[in-house]
């Protein structure tokens, strides 16, 4: 392993920032192990919209909002913002609809799953080694061809239109929240006050588009490239999280009564494998597709809508894990996507070999 | 000299592919990419893997240009 240099002390910075905002909003209000949790969040969203009606996962979540407008400005600020997109955008709609089932059948995406080591919950610790398993899966399907395809430049509204659908989202929750559906009880109802949820998801966007931080991204390096850079950024979102827990007095060691959480641990492991797996496919976590769909990645926009739908299918169909444990509708949901995912890989490297 | 078009290819496929042509040891090795996560991770890589990296700004984006060091 090389020496740790710029870019690696650069990216275990923002990894440790992005800890101490978490923690920060779960003091103000956020659920436990959920200053960020980019599925939750969206989940949320599609509540607030009425895309599904659970009534206690309704909120339109400014964090997201925030990681739009920061990634723009910082990729604007950087001459980074481009158009682009093209490259099998359905397959990627697609994939990211299975990766949101897979992330509510455990209850966080990657980045909530780190925040939930750092706060002791065991079952994240099972969803990781399923993450692990997934990522490797993806990587060796990379290796042997996979790919969407190249995508090609597009008109400039194209590429700026998910930073103007957050912006206009934003406005809505300023100025006509009666538009939009609030949780009155459950982890909807759980939220820091909305400039401050705003600016931290602002200060999280700035610097994950600069850094490149991705979670499925860091295993994958690591096994594909032998290169931990990316990996850093993880650890030290844990290693941050998990001091800041302790000094708090919000860590608890277990598996059971961890907040918003369940204690099935096959289907940790496997709905986490499923997030793994399909966030490899894409090239990246749900993080980064937002921050890219934010830089103008078109298809990465398309990505985001994906786990929009999925997250309103699950709860429409049942599918989503509670505290209780995980539905039949769910275990069959991730089986299903993992037999899904496969079989999309298998025909896209076929026809590449073409 | 070996050119890769890694154009419009997001990573890691643009890592991918240069890995697989360095795996073989050229002298010299051409990398066209448009994308700035694509510029970095192949220059990193690169020179993790023993080469030296000059960069040089296209209407596409970058060339990367890898030699033995």
């Amino acid at each position: 392993m090389k020496r740790l240099g710029k870019e690696q002390y650069t990216i275990m910075g923002a990894g440790s920032l992005f800890a101490v905002l978490a923690v920060i909003l779960v003091m103000l209000g956020n659920p436990l192990n959920m200053g960020f949790c980019i599925a939750c969040f969206y989940r949320d969203i599609a509540g607030a919209l009425g895309l599904h009606s659970a009534a206690v996962v309704q909120y339109a979540r400014p964090e997201i909002i925030g990681l739009f407008l920061g990634a723009t400005v910082m990729a604007l600020l950087r001459k980074e913002h481009k158009s682009r997109g093209g490259s099998s955008p359905l397959t990627r709609f697609v994939i990211s609809f299975f990766v949101m089932i897979g992330a509510l059948v455990f209850l966080g995406c990657p980045f909530r799953m780190l925040l939930r080591i750092g706060g002791g919950d065991l079952n994240a610790v099972v969803a990781l080694l399923g993450f692990a398993a997934g990522v490797i899966a993806g990587s060796l399907l990379l290796n042997r061809g996979f790919s969407l395809g190249r995508s090609y430049a597009q008109g400039k509204l194209e590429g700026s239109l998910p930073s103007f659908i957050a912006l206009a989202l934003l406005a809505v929750l300023l100025f006509l929240p009666a538009l939009l559906k609030f949780s009155t009880s459950g982890p909807g109802s759980m939220h820091a006050p909305i400039l401050i949820s705003l600016a931290a998801g602002a200060v999280v966007g700035l610097l994950a588009q600069r850094t490149r931080f991705c979670m499925a991204g860091g295993i994958r390096d690591l096994f594909l490239f032998r290169d931990s850079t990316l990996l850093l950024g993880s650890v030290a979102v844990i290693v941050v999280a998990l001091i800041l827990n302790l000094a708090t007095g919000t860590f608890q060691l277990g598996f059971a009564g961890q907040p918003v959480a369940h204690t099935d641990w096959l289907w940790n492991f496997l709905g986490m494998g499923l997030v793994g797996y399909g966030s490899t496919l894409l090239g990246g976590c749900p993080l980064r597709q937002t921050i890219l769909a934010a830089e103008g990645n078109t298809d990465s926009a398309m990505s985001v809508l994906g786990m929009v739908a999925g997250a309103a299918f699950a709860h429409n169909f049942g599918l989503a894990s509670s505290g209780a444990g995980a539905t039949l509708g769910g275990k069959v949901a991730v089986v299903l996507g993992f037999a899904l995912l496969t079989l999309i890989a298998l025909l896209v490297i076929r026809n590449n070999k073409k | 000299m070996q050119n890769i078009d890694a154009r419009g290819l997001s990573c890691p496929q643009p890592v991918i592919e240069t890995k697989k042509v360095l795996d073989k040891k050229p002298s010299e090795v051409t990398v066209q990419v448009d994308n700035i996560s694509a510029k970095e991770n192949v220059s990193r890589y690169a020179k993790a893997a023993g080469y030296q990296v000059a960069i040089e700004g296209t209407e596409y984006g970058w060339a990367l240009m890898l030699s033995k060091a």
